[in-house]
């Protein structure tokens, strides 16, 4: 990253922290946040979103580090320990990780490491069920969604912890469908110099996993790289890169479903759902700086640590063991 | 000359408008935002006040603070908050602008099947994006 960019960098982080302050003083005194537990907290009404564009620039980079989506960092960390209501603070991580999927994409796509004619059939799965997943999430008491929300997230750090993973899987014969839609391609390995040939196998077994994907996606606002990757390059056969690449690309598509549900709904509210996104991408821009020097094994421990706790969190919320 | 795989016309074409639309919408964004909190317009909710009802469910907020749903928020643009709807909506629309993009592609090269996903999926997205499918709330 030049020094330039750098600066315009630190000037956007600048800037948003003094638009805060200015506007702080000139709003009146009365509003206070409450804290998560209920109680009347002394914070100023900025003082949330404040703390929230900080965690969200640290979870930017942690998400970089240990390669994960920004959304599965999101909803069990803001909802477990801010004052927002569950639906917000959804309506916030799909957006996140929509924002987050759009900036990548591109990228992806042109590199031919993302693949459109993988991605559509899975996305139109995916995003049908992230509208069913939103509408559900919304309608059910927060406790229930809360204690769900929890048992997802320990049941992600499991598949986390127990997941293999294949740089080149072996698919001997496509199946009919990826046939028929022909699903298959060939991208440049830079770090071997080789251009890799790929196939896809097992396609209906993986569409119908992405109806639960879809759904769980929705309901509880996560981006869902933590179950794409696995069903794309271990059930279906794609290869690792190409994998997580499509995966990243396909939340742009599945969020957007889900996101219209929560912003229709009126789930969205502007004071968390912005400084969220600007604080994530910038996270990710320095995260992205720091990958060469940072120790990713040790930032993934970081990561299932975090995850294990906000999820604990959140489930013990939820049942209403922890206030 | 380089003899690297190629991503093919239709994914190139989707990626050249993601990455415009993209850049567009976190603009619009930004400048919304800060629109909103200089206090240039006068917002829906004072943000002071926000504190009282972000801990709601969306629905008490919505009946509470009178904010729009679905496309509402478009005779409400006069309003700092709601204004940042711009942005966002913008943003969540720019995956529909990219599948409309690749249509013709598909068309010319025959990809009957693809168009089909294609065409499915943007009823789908448009379908979510209109505000008529709703909740019943609890």
């Amino acid at each position: 990253m030049s020094s330039k960019r750098t600066r315009v960098l630190i000037f956007i982080i600048l800037a948003l922290v003094a638009i805060f302050i200015f506007s702080a003083t000139n709003a009146s005194a009365e509003g206070t946040a409450v804290a998560p537990d209920g109680s009347e907290s002394s914070l100023p009404w900025w003082g949330w979103p404040l703390i929230l564009f900080v965690l969200c620039f640290a979870l930017g980079i942690v998400a970089v580090l240990g390669g994960v989506g920004g959304g599965v960092l999101f909803v069990p960390i803001v909802g477990s320990f801010f004052p927002f209501n569950l639906d917000f603070v959804r309506g916030a991580g799909l957006l996140v990780a929509l924002a987050g999927a759009l900036a990548a994409g591109p990228g992806l796509l042109k590199k031919g490491l993302a693949d459109l004619r993988l991605a559509l059939p899975v996305a139109l799965i995916a995003s049908s069920m992230a509208i069913i997943g939103a509408l559900v999430g919304l309608s059910l008491p927060e406790n229930v969604t809360k204690t769900a929300l929890g048992g997802t997230i320990l049941g992600i750090v499991v598949i986390m912890l127990l997941a293999k993973k294949s740089e080149y899987p072996d698919v001997g014969k496509a199946d009919s469908v990826s046939s028929a839609l022909r699903i298959t391609g060939v991208y440049h390995e830079p770090s071997t110099g080789q251009d890799v040939d790929w196939k896809v196998h097992r396609t209906p077994q993986g569409l119908i996993t992405f109806v639960l994907i879809g759904f769980m996606a929705g309901m509880f606002g996560l981006g869902a790289g933590w179950a794409n990757v696995p069903v794309l390059n271990l059930m279906m056969g794609a290869p690792l890169k190409v994998s997580v690449a499509t995966s990243k690309f396909l939340l742009s598509i599945t969020d957007t479903s889900a996101a219209w549900i929560y912003f229709n709904k009126g789930a969205v509210i502007p004071m968390i759902v912005v400084p969220s996104i600007i604080g994530i991408m910038i996270g990710s821009i320095i995260g992205v700086r720091l990958l060469a020097v940072a120790k990713p094994k040790a930032v993934r421990w970081i990561v299932i640590i975090m995850l294990t706790f906000a999820g604990a969190r959140a489930l013990l919320q939820g049942l209403g063991w922890w206030k | 000359m380089d003899n690297r795989p190629q991503a093919s016309e239709a994914q190139l074409a989707y990626a050249k408008l993601l990455d415009l639309g993209m850049k567009v919408g976190i603009v619009i964004l930004l400048i919304t935002f800060i629109i909103y909190i200089a206090g240039v317009m006068e917002p829906n909710v004072p943000v002071d006040k926000l504190p009282d009802y972000w801990e709601m469910k969306a629905d008490e907020y919505v009946e509470v603070t009178g904010k729009a749903t679905g496309w509402g928020w478009v005779k409400d643009l006069g309003k700092g908050d709601v204004l940042n709807s711009v942005g966002i909506a913008f943003l969540a629309l720019v995956t529909i602008f990219c599948y409309l993009r690749v249509v013709p592609i598909m068309i010319r090269d025959k990809e009957i099947a693809l168009l089909i996903l294609i065409l499915l999926e943007v009823a789908v997205l448009a379908a979510a994006a209109s505000g008529f499918i709703k909740t019943g709330g609890h």
